[in-house]
């Protein structure tokens, strides 16, 4: 009597285990893509520093005369915020032997830039056209969009400080021009000091 | 690890290895045409696997970096990143910061390459097992 064969050969058996480890392989792979790309060197107590500094700003510009004196205190003091954190940044980037010009702190500065030249430009505009209270609204938009931008390239936390800017940037642009001072306040301030100790407590400083 | 309560199998290790490489054989597509042994011995190994990945996702990184990245220790990393430089993945570029020696390793176009047949192996294993 004839045999049967069958037509295909018969399905070779698949081990589990090794897709298993072929899925831990890959998160492996992911994961470490996702640390080497990020910049970890975020200063979190320069970021303290720059939020007692927008306080003291504040402060300040409350008793100034005019919204020129206002805005030009702002200014000054976001100069000196963007000197401080970039201080403090390379300082804890040395110390955790982390490269100021790598990759990903080049794309977090790339990314982080054009917001905040937009800002500038628009500062002017509407200091031009007399538009002055929406410049905390701007402002805290802007400096929030910029943060989230420039986030997505260092440690999580960053870009959910952005979006807290952000929040604050929309309530502004809706609210009396008497509560964008204090919303300044909440976000620069409080956003900042907030923000900055819990990157501290958890990324080394 | 031995199955069915039956005694470890001292070759364990080579028969997984075994199994891995005839996995890799029989998957289709692109996958299929790259050498497992090869792979398996370069860019397979954990730490090997971590400075390839690293190295994907930056055009270059400097050895201090690297390290501690994948939290390890100056020997293993030097002596993982010799291998995969002998072998033509990564490229060494050692140069002076300041009075410091600086080392710096980046992903050669055949360690691109091998990356890529190495994630198009570990896809055709998990869609082999999916399909079985």
């Amino acid at each position: 009597m004839a045999t049967v064969r069958p037509l295909r050969p018969p399905p070779v058996e698949r081990d589990p285990a090794l897709s298993d480890r072929a899925l831990d392989n890959l998160r492996f792979i992911r994961e470490t893509m996702e640390r080497a790309g990020t910049f970890t060197a975020i200063s979190g107590w320069g970021i303290v520093a720059v939020g007692v500094l927008a306080m003291v700003a504040a402060a300040v510009a409350h008793i100034r005369p005019t919204v020129e004196w206002r805005v030009g205190t702002w200014v000054v003091t976001a100069v000196a915020c963007i000197a401080l954190s970039m201080w403090a940044t390379a300082r804890k980037a040395r110390r955790s032997d982390v490269s100021m010009v790598s990759g990903p702190a080049q794309k977090l500065a790339l990314a982080f830039s054009p917001a905040m030249l937009v800002g500038a430009l628009l500062t002017v505009a509407l200091l031009r056209t007399g538009a002055n209270d929406l410049l905390p609204a701007v402002w805290l938009l802007l400096y929030g969009t910029a943060v989230v931008a420039g986030g997505a390239f260092s440690v999580r936390i960053i870009p959910v400080m952005g979006v807290c800017f952000m929040i604050l940037g929309a309530l502004a642009l809706f609210a009396p021009p008497a509560v964008g001072d204090w919303l300044m306040v909440g976000g620069f301030g409080v956003v900042h000091v907030v923000f900055g100790i819990q990157i501290a407590r958890r990324h080394g400083g | 690890m031995a199955r069915h309560g039956a005694a470890p199998d001292p070759r364990g290790g080579a028969r997984k290895h075994d199994d891995e490489k005839e996995a890799l054989r029989s998957v289709r597509g692109r996958a299929a045409e790259a050498t497992p042994g090869a792979l398996d011995r370069l860019i397979h190994e954990r730490m090997r696997l971590g400075i390839v990945s690293a190295l994907a996702a930056n055009e270059s990184l400097t050895f201090n970096e690297l390290k501690g990245l994948l939290q390890t220790t100056d020997g293993n990393l030097s002596v993982h990143a010799r291998k995969l430089e002998d072998a033509g993945y990564i490229s060494c570029t050692k140069s002076f910061e300041g009075r410091m020696p600086k080392t710096a390793y980046a992903l050669t176009v055949p360690g691109r390459k091998a990356f890529e047949r190495y994630l198009d192996h570990m896809e055709a294993l998990i869609r082999a097992a999916r399909d079985a």
